[in-house]
């Protein structure tokens, strides 16, 4: 591997109001390296990209880029794509409404003139060359969410960069897209480009990366070569402890701790989403569902909790016939539902952590009872504190906290409702190890408090650590269910792949 | 410690307030420096004989009513739906139609003749409101375009209703209603404007309102997952902003003693968005702070009645009025605010370090 730096980073420092955000850290990207960057939520791993990208100014250090003379000033990321730096972030930054090669060619600024013919050419021989299943005339928004997350990365790609950032690029993709955007990264690899690869899934950190850099606390904990790092070790370094508390999730051996009581129990429900199904659960259960992306799992708890358009059904709430059709109902009912899409579903940016929590409760108490300001307090405070919610105050905006703080917060909206059935939609998606084995201690203890609970996971380990009972889906379909001794992995991936053949 | 932290508290609520508070305060300054005595409130008898404030500041607060009622309504409308409701004068004219018609078809005006005719006119502009409301909130217009249809046609049904050019009233209590109630010495349309905040309070204070309409302006998706039926509060929204529009047309009404369909609060839209927006609120909705527009609509008055005080020709004045309220969107843009900040950020870290130099020292 060639051993020249691309990028070196020395003596980083930024400092936001009351929090020290990055502490003199340093940070060496090499030729052909992929270099994973690790930490927990509030590391400064964010922070540290959005330094490189000229999001944030620094306070101090240092910034050199190869084939750029001297110290490089970045400070916008126009500075930083000229530089040779593309990002593509978590988040899709691209304009759903504009078609595929309008998005991988907008803002390169070569002039005012567009050979639209020209660029949709060569979007579509890199998008081809990339086996990327888009074409180049159609509108971004059709595309699949992980493929408009290819897009941006070809997009990246076509810029010619030297480094290239991929900030939680797999979140949403599944395990074949994943593989496909590894073997894309291999290829840039090959090619001469250092890649920062920021994630949370660590078995994807084994798989591809050369180097790993740990931060913690916006300090540098070290960087380390992949192989003398286990795996045990690197979440023990990101976590700044010993492994007492990943050693004990393994007393928290899922039980049936379900009793016979089915708390709730659908037959032949559709929504507009989903199709019919059947399904149950009983009081203190933990159940998954599971299948890749698409499945179908997703559109099927939104059905029982009404988010989507309900079709048809017979819902059955402890032993009494009621009507779900829409959130309010299920509500009613003592049905939670944590959605998938934070952002876009679940929190309300500008509005007060406060405000965020008590949403839920005050909105089944209805609208000519408003909470006292009082109470207001009280339930915050409660919930802030149980679940260990770090924020700045009440009335700081839930935008302006880390995600895995606002997902927090959004567990906190449920919780303070007290339902009898919680659906929690990838709660654990895109947040730290630390808030992971948080939540997933917390929908143990729930379970043993007669909740019942409908857990869903991209990472499977996760749902097999947690769940009594798997619902496999595949096409929308629910293909399977799984329980007692066929809760492990082999058997859950046959299943999700369809067929006991191989 | 903990009062610098409340302190910070108090002035972050106020922050989005602080632009229209500003402008007000320089408007303020400007004509004390201009003529000392230009805000001065001296008594005088009015025509009905009895004793009542009079002078520029009067009757800037007493002209702003009907603005600031607007005003707080197309707040609530403009944080729910992102959008603004434009047919508030047409609509405003509509209501003041059946408000006249009813009173003239009265043989005797009575104090009862008038409360109908409020509330029937009342019940006609919040129809209205629920025509805008379901074209933006069921049928999901853009509030601009959906409103665009009674800003068309609005001026040309108030003209149906009473089929004349300029059909008059006169009772003396709709011309107490205009101006003075015998006795008290404030101008009632200000009453009025009081009452209606008082009321806007009360309705956040005992219900959602608040919460729900700025959820659903923030994120309606979040909004509908939460149980909250986000169509009803955007059509909400539009019908409270329909009892502004009978309110402030009512006071237009009686103000002439007449209704002239054509003029009657002509284009106060305009106006009434200017003032959500000088009032620090998001015309893109969301957060809103109803006290920012109400003082948005004086400063927009106050600046008015500057202008005319300065002997600037009535044509000229629109033009001045711009240039001014260029500069106060431009204050208030986050391009500005965030610069501020920066600037602010600098001059805290060099006191600081001027500070550990001292203690070095």
């Amino acid at each position: 591997m060639p051993n020249e730096t691309v990028l070196t980073m020395r003596g980083i420092c930024k400092q936001f109001p009351g929090v020290r955000a990055l502490n003199n850290v340093d940070f060496t990207l090499r030729k052909g390296e992929i270099h994973a960057l690790m930490g927990e939520n509030g590391a400064g791993k964010s922070t540290l990209i959005k330094v490189l990208t000229g999001v944030y100014g620094k306070d101090a250090g240092i910034i050199r880029i190869d084939g750029v003379e001297g110290e490089a000033h970045i400070h916008s990321p126009q500075d930083a794509q000229n530089a040779g730096i593309a990002t593509v972030y978590q988040e899709i930054t691209l304009c759903p409404n504009l078609t595929v090669a309008e998005n991988m060619y907008i803002g390169r600024g070569e002039g005012l003139l567009v050979n639209r013919k020209e660029y949709e050419k060569k979007a579509g021989q890199i998008l081809e060359s990339l086996s990327i299943p888009a074409r180049p005339k159609q509108q971004l928004a059709s595309c699949s969410l992980a493929v408009q997350q290819m897009v941006a990365i070809a997009r990246a790609v076509d810029m010619q960069c030297k480094v290239l950032i991929l900030d939680e690029p797999t979140s949403s993709l599944d395990d074949k897209e994943v593989q496909m955007l590894f073997s894309l990264m291999r290829d840039l690899k090959s090619r001469g480009v250092g890649i920062i690869f920021v994630t949370h899934f660590l078995e994807q950190v084994y798989e591809v990366s050369d180097r790993i850099t740990v931060l913690r606390n916006g300090e540098l904990v070290g960087e380390y070569v992949v192989e003398d790092l286990p795996q045990v070790q690197l979440v023990a370094k990101m976590m700044g402890k010993e492994l007492d508390e990943l050693n004990s999730m393994s007393e928290f051996e899922r039980k049936d701790t379900g009793s016979e009581e089915v708390t709730y129990e659908a037959e032949d429900l559709s929504s507009e989403a989903s199709r019919p199904f059947n399904f149950r659960i009983r009081k203190g259960e933990v159940n998954g569902f599971t299948g890749l992306l698409g499945s179908g799992r997703s559109e099927s708890v939104r059905a029982i909790f009404g988010a989507d358009r309900v079709n048809s059904g017979r819902i059955t709430v402890k032993g009494k016939r009621v009507r779900i059709t829409k959130p309010y109902e299920a509500m009613k009912n003592g049905i939670g539902y944590l959605p998938e899409d934070r952002k876009r579903d679940g929190i309300v940016a500008d509005l007060s952590v406060r405000d965020n929590i008590i949403l839920a409760l005050q909105v089944m108490k209805g609208f000519f009872r408003p909470l006292s300001k009082g109470d207001m307090e009280k339930f915050a405070d409660e919930y802030i504190k149980a679940l260990n919610i770090k924020t700045a105050s009440k009335d700081t905006p839930i935008a302006s906290l880390s995600g895995g703080n606002q997902q927090k917060v959004i567990l906190a909206r449920w919780l303070l409702t007290h339902p009898d059935y919680l659906i929690l939609d990838e709660p654990t998606r895109g947040i730290d190890v630390g808030t992971k084995l948080e939540i997933q201690k917390l929908v143990l203890k729930l379970a043993e408090d007669n909740v019942s609970v409908t857990f869903i996971s991209s990472e499977i380990e996760e749902m097999l650590r947690t769940c009594s009972r798997l619902i496999v889906m595949r096409d929308r379909n629910i293909v399977g269910e799984l329980s007692g001794d066929d809760l492990n992995q082999a058997k859950v991936m046959k299943t999700i792949a369809g067929g006991e053949a191989s | 410690m903990s009062t610098v932290k409340k302190l910070a508290k108090k002035t972050n609520g106020l922050s989005a307030m602080i632009i229209p508070l500003i402008a007000l305060g320089l408007l303020i300054i400007f004509n004390l420096i201009r003529d000392p005595g230009f805000f001065s409130v001296e008594t005088k008898l009015n025509n009905s004989g009895d004793m009542v404030l009079a002078g520029n500041l009067i009757s800037i607060i007493n002209g702003a009513s009907e603005l600031a009622i607007l005003a707080m309504g197309m707040t609530l409308v403009t944080a729910a739906c992102g959008g603004q409701d434009i047919s508030v004068g047409a609509a405003a004219a509509i209501a003041g139609s059946v408000f006249v018609r009813i009173i003239r078809g009265a043989s005797v005006v009575t104090g009862g003749t008038v409360v109908l005719a409020f509330l029937a006119c009342c019940v006609v502009a919040m129809i209205f409101g629920a025509f805008n409301g379901t074209l933006v909130s069921v049928f999901k217009i853009q509030p601009m375009i959906a409103t665009l249809i009674l800003y068309t046609c609005g001026r040309s049904i108030a003209y149906w209703i009473n089929g004349g050019a300029t059909p008059t009233i006169s009772s003396p209590i709709t011309g107490a209603i205009g101006s003075f109630i015998p006795g008290l010495p404030i101008p009632t349309p200000v009453i009025i404007v009081a009452v209606m905040f008082i009321l806007f309070s009360l309705a956040f204070r005992f219900t959602t309102l608040g919460l729900y309409t700025q959820t659903v302006g923030i994120n309606q998706s979040a909004a509908r997952l939460n149980g909250i039926n986000t169509t009803l509060i955007k059509l909400l929204s539009f019908i409270i902003l329909g009892i502004c529009v009978s309110v402030a047309g009512c006071i237009g009404v009686c103000r002439l003693q007449l209704i002239n369909h054509e003029t009657l609060l002509l284009d106060i839209e305009m106006d009434t968005i200017l003032a959500v927006a000088i009032g620090g609120n998001s015309l893109g909705g969301g957060k809103f702070k109803i006290g920012g527009s109400i003082i948005g609509a004086y400063v927009i008055q106050m600046l008015t009645i500057t202008l005319y005080a300065m002997k600037v020709a009535s044509t000229d004045v629109k033009a001045y009025k711009a240039i001014v309220i260029v500069i106060l969107v431009v204050i208030g843009s986050p391009v500005v605010k965030r610069w501020f900040a920066k600037v602010m950020a600098n001059i805290r870290t060099s006191r600081q370090q001027r500070a550990a130099v001292k203690e070095g020292a």
